[in-house]
Parts: C-alpha cells; structure tokens; sequence
C-alpha cells in the first residue's frame, strides 16, 4: 500500500488484459497487477487455443505431421514445414540436391519477409499509427501472390515433403519474385520515414522493455528479440542449413534490447533476407525437385531433433522413435512460448500503454505458444 | 568443446551419469531424478561446460517399465556445444522431481507444461499449475496410457 502525500490511502489492483484484446493478436490473458498506471506483475493465461498438436502427433504418420506443424506459427508456416521435413530426412539419411535446397531457401526467406511485413503493419496499428497497416499488407500480398501460385494456398500453406518439394517451382517464379524485390526495396525506405524515424514512434520504444543479454539467454528468447539484447542465436549461422552456408549474410545484433532495438533488428533483417534472396534467385541449380522417399516413412530407433531458424526465433522438433510408422513422442520447441515467459521481466515497471508496444515488438503468434 | 572432450569432461564432474552415444545430434546423460538438480547447477556453473541457454524441457513416458523421464536440451551460447540430460523418475504413481527454475528461468514454463501433460510434480517450483488445460481438467493427457473417449478419435 502506497502512501500519497496527500494522505490518501491506495492501493493494487488486478485487470484483465484479453483473452479477447486486440494487441494480443489472439486469445492470450494477460492478468496484469497494477499500481495506478504502473505494472508491478504479468501473468499470462495461456491454453485458450491449445490443441493436442503434440498428442495427435503420436498417432499420426510422418508424413501427416507436417500439416500440423503450419498451424502453429501460421506465418512461418514454410519453415514449420521445413523444421519437421528436415529432422525426417536427417533420420532417413537421405541428401537433398542442390535445386531443392536453394528453392527452400528462397521460399523460407519470402516466408520471413511476409511475416515482418505483416509484423510491422501490426506494430504500427498497436500504437495507433493506422496507416503503416496498410503499407505492409500492400507489400505482403506480393508474397503472399507468389506462394498462391506456387504452392495453391494463402495461409496454412504446405510446400515441403520429406525429400523434396510437393512440386517445382511455377514457371513465373523467378520473374515474379525479381519484381517484388525490385518494388519492395523501394518501399522498404519508406518503412523508415513512417516509423523508424518518427518522434512518437521512437518516444514509445525507445527504452521500454528492457531484456538484459543475460535475461535473454535465461528465458530462452532467441530470435530477433533475443538478438536485440546481444544474445547472438541465429541457427542459419550457428547450424547452417540447406543453402543457408553459401549465401552471404549479417546475424543482426544489437545491445540495446529495448523496444526500439527488436523493431530495427527485424527491419535490418528483413534487408538481409532481400539480399540472401537476391543471391540465389538467379542460381537456381538445375535438377531434382523430389527424391525418392517411401510412402510410408518409418524411422529408425533413436531420437532425433532439428532446428531452424523461424521468423520468431528457434524452433526446434524433437522426435523420439520406437521405429514405427508413428512417432513415439514429439516435441516443438516453439520460440513464442520461451519468449512469452521473459514477458513479466520486461513489462515490470512500465505502464500499460508500453505494454502493448512491448507484446508487438516481440511478434507473438499465439498458436504458435499454444500448440 | 568436441564430443570426446565433452564426455571425459561431463563423467568427470558427474560420476553418477550414463552417458548415451546413440544420437548423432547431441550427446545424452541419464541420472536419477535425485541427483538431477545437482547435476543441472553443476553443468550450468561449470566455467568450461557453462550450458546457460537451456532451450527445451519436456517429459516422456514410458509405461512399460514404469518410468517417467524428463528430458532437459541445453547448450552453451558461448562454446556453441550440447547436451541433453534426462532426469529418469522410478514410479509413475507419485513423481516428483527438483525444479530447475532457479538456474534457468525459462523452466518455469516448461516445467509447468510437463506438469499439466504428464502429471510431474516439480519441488520448490514457485507457480506449479497446469498451464494449457483447464485447471479442474482430470488425468495426465500426454500419458500413454490416457484415456478419453470423448476428445479423442481412435482410428
């Protein structure tokens, strides 16, 4: 209890932030403890859309499970696939040829530069900037485009089968992907003049939501969140796979790990995932798009685990197997769910409207948390 | 540090554990669920091992043998290396095992999670509630030996 000077007695209290909130992109509760404006504790509700992902994995086949794993984080859907194809292909031990790992590469990184597109519209709209929401759905349907032709779907796509890809790439590809990166770098600048360097943008981020270096390794924050605060996490450096250890990239790192410095890793990161793209779309190796796997995949004894780098941080798969056509026990190892935790220790101290800017700067997925 | 190294150096700090050469990804250590906690500080603080980034915490069931275990992935951000260590529970009746939360703070989550799906209770925990399901929700679902015609479909 707090004592005013002018003597008045207070006292904390406890709101609901959600299930149903709009910056919570989704059903998460957040019960916050305040003090008038201040937040002295989070604790967030989690389950509101929580599925059995994991439970029906055990009865699913291999091949069945990679249509669950889009559902999770559905704007990193590719990657999910690909997290999952890859610790399949790892237990199989089958390689795959060049064409299929640069096509991968591309797609993972159109399917990050989606993700931050629509990411930063939203931060924009969460902090009352509606115009930015626009902006970003205009460039994300280009993408959005490409994959409808590719692969037929908009959302919850599935392009990735273990061994390959479900089928080559559409003869317009490679013209269509040139003419979203020529349009989109020059809109990318524009990004800037709307938010970056905006006074009240900055004045909302700049020094809100402190994560320590040390914070973010504890909490397990990997990711541009996690990478905002020093914490050097990126898998495609660390562990490259498929084309990722013959395109030339930066793992953007900042120390700042405030509001601001998670918003301008993704924007760096997004100009980064333009040039790995801009480096393989003209070399499309010739060659196999699918190699031959079984219909039904068994995997050996044993277990196995895969990480990717998504565009909300580590994923990682865990698969043990008894060597039948099921698997025995999976496990995602989903980013939104280790980052949500580290959410008390950032949003402690601040007000609520700061909590709102720090929900959007570290890109929540809730499914993704859930599962 | 290199798999040989990490082994000779991880069975000398820990005599207790069994080391297993099985999976090619990570080298994995088996230890009763007594000795898990000193184990995990040992590992953590340990200035050569120094595994600070502890980044999946789930159970397994095995029924069969009446065992539960969980299993703790950590690696080191500064060497780059990995370990994944099981804490092996006897009896699935009653388990209980120490909580890591105090060295990794991302456990508290995890720890939670494997609570609600597989009915491990984790001393010294500070907030140990189910965190998907509902709280008056009934049995232990990632169990292998769960029951519920309802919500699930046997095919």
């Amino acid at each position: 209890m707090n004592e005013l000077k002018t003597g008045l007695e207070t006292q904390e209290y406890f709101i609901n932030m959600g299930p149903q909130h709009p910056s919570t992109h989704g059903v998460l509760r957040l019960m916050l403890t305040l003090d008038g404006e201040i937040i002295k504790n989070v604790e967030p509700h989690l389950g509101y859309i929580h599925r059995s992902i994991e439970k029906m994995c055990e009865k699913d086949q291999y091949r069945m499970i990679i249509h669950l794993t889009d559902r999770m984080d559905y704007l990193s859907c590719h990657i999910n696939n690909e997290a999952v194809c890859l610790a399949i292909e790892k237990a199989l031990e089958v390689e795959m040829t060049d064409r299929i790992k640069v096509i991968r590469t591309i797609i993972d990184e159109l399917t990050r530069l989606s993700s931050h597109q629509l990411w930063w519209g939203v931060m924009g709209m969460d902090l009352g900037a509606i115009t930015s929401f626009l902006y970003g759905f205009r460039d994300r349907e280009l993408i959005t485009d490409i994959f409808e032709e590719t692969c037929g779907a908009r959302l919850t796509m599935n392009y990735n089968i273990p061994g390959g890809l479900m089928f080559d790439i559409h003869p317009n590809f490679q013209k269509r992907t040139k003419e979203f990166i020529t349009h989109f770098k020059k809109k990318l600048p524009e990004y800037d003049d709307l938010l970056s360097n905006n006074v009240i943008f900055k004045q909302r981020t700049q020094g809100i939501g402190y994560l320590s270096k040390e914070d973010a390794i504890s909490y397990g924050v990997t990711g541009p969140s996690g990478r905002a605060s020093g914490f050097s996490c990126d898998v495609r450096k660390l562990e490259p796979y498929m084309a990722y250890d013959r395109v030339d990239f930066k793992e953007i790192l900042s120390t700042e790990g405030d509001c601001y410095a998670r918003y301008k890793v993704r924007i760096a990161e997004m100009w980064e995932s333009l040039s790995i793209i801009e480096q393989l779309i003209d070399n499309i190796p010739e060659g196999d798009f699918q190699v031959p796997t079984k219909k039904v995949i068994k995997l050996p004894k044993g277990e196995f685990y895969q990480r990717v780098e998504t565009a909300r941080g580590e994923l990682g798969v865990y698969i043990v197997s008894e060597g039948k056509v099921s698997p025995y026990r999976v496990k995602f190892r989903s980013p939104g769910f280790s980052t949500l935790s580290a959410m008390n220790k950032m949003a402690t101290g601040f007000k609520i409207a700061d909590l709102v800017a720090i929900m959007s700067t570290i890109d929540l997925v809730i499914p993704d948390i859930d599962r | 540090m290199e798999r040989e190294q990490l082994k000779t150096t991880i069975q000398n700090l820990i005599p207790g554990i069994e080391l297993d050469e099985t999976c090619k990804d990570y080298l994995i250590g088996v230890i009763a669920s007594e000795e898990l906690y000193t184990a995990a500080k040992q590992l953590r603080s340990d200035l050569d091992l120094n595994f600070d980034f502890l980044f999946s915490l789930c159970g397994l069931d095995y029924p069969d043998e009446d065992v539960l275990i969980v299993v703790y992935h950590m690696r080191s951000s500064q060497f780059g290396h990995t370990f994944c260590l099981k804490g092996k529970i006897q009896g699935r009746e009653n388990p209980k095992i120490d909580s890591v939360t105090d060295i990794w703070a991302t456990a508290e989550f995890h720890e939670r999670e494997t609570y609600d799906f597989y009915g491990i209770v984790f001393n010294n925990h500070p907030d140990l509630r189910r965190i998907f399901l509902e709280d008056d929700w009934v049995g232990w679902p990632m169990r292998k030996d769960y029951v519920d015609h309802v919500n699930i479909v046997e095919r």
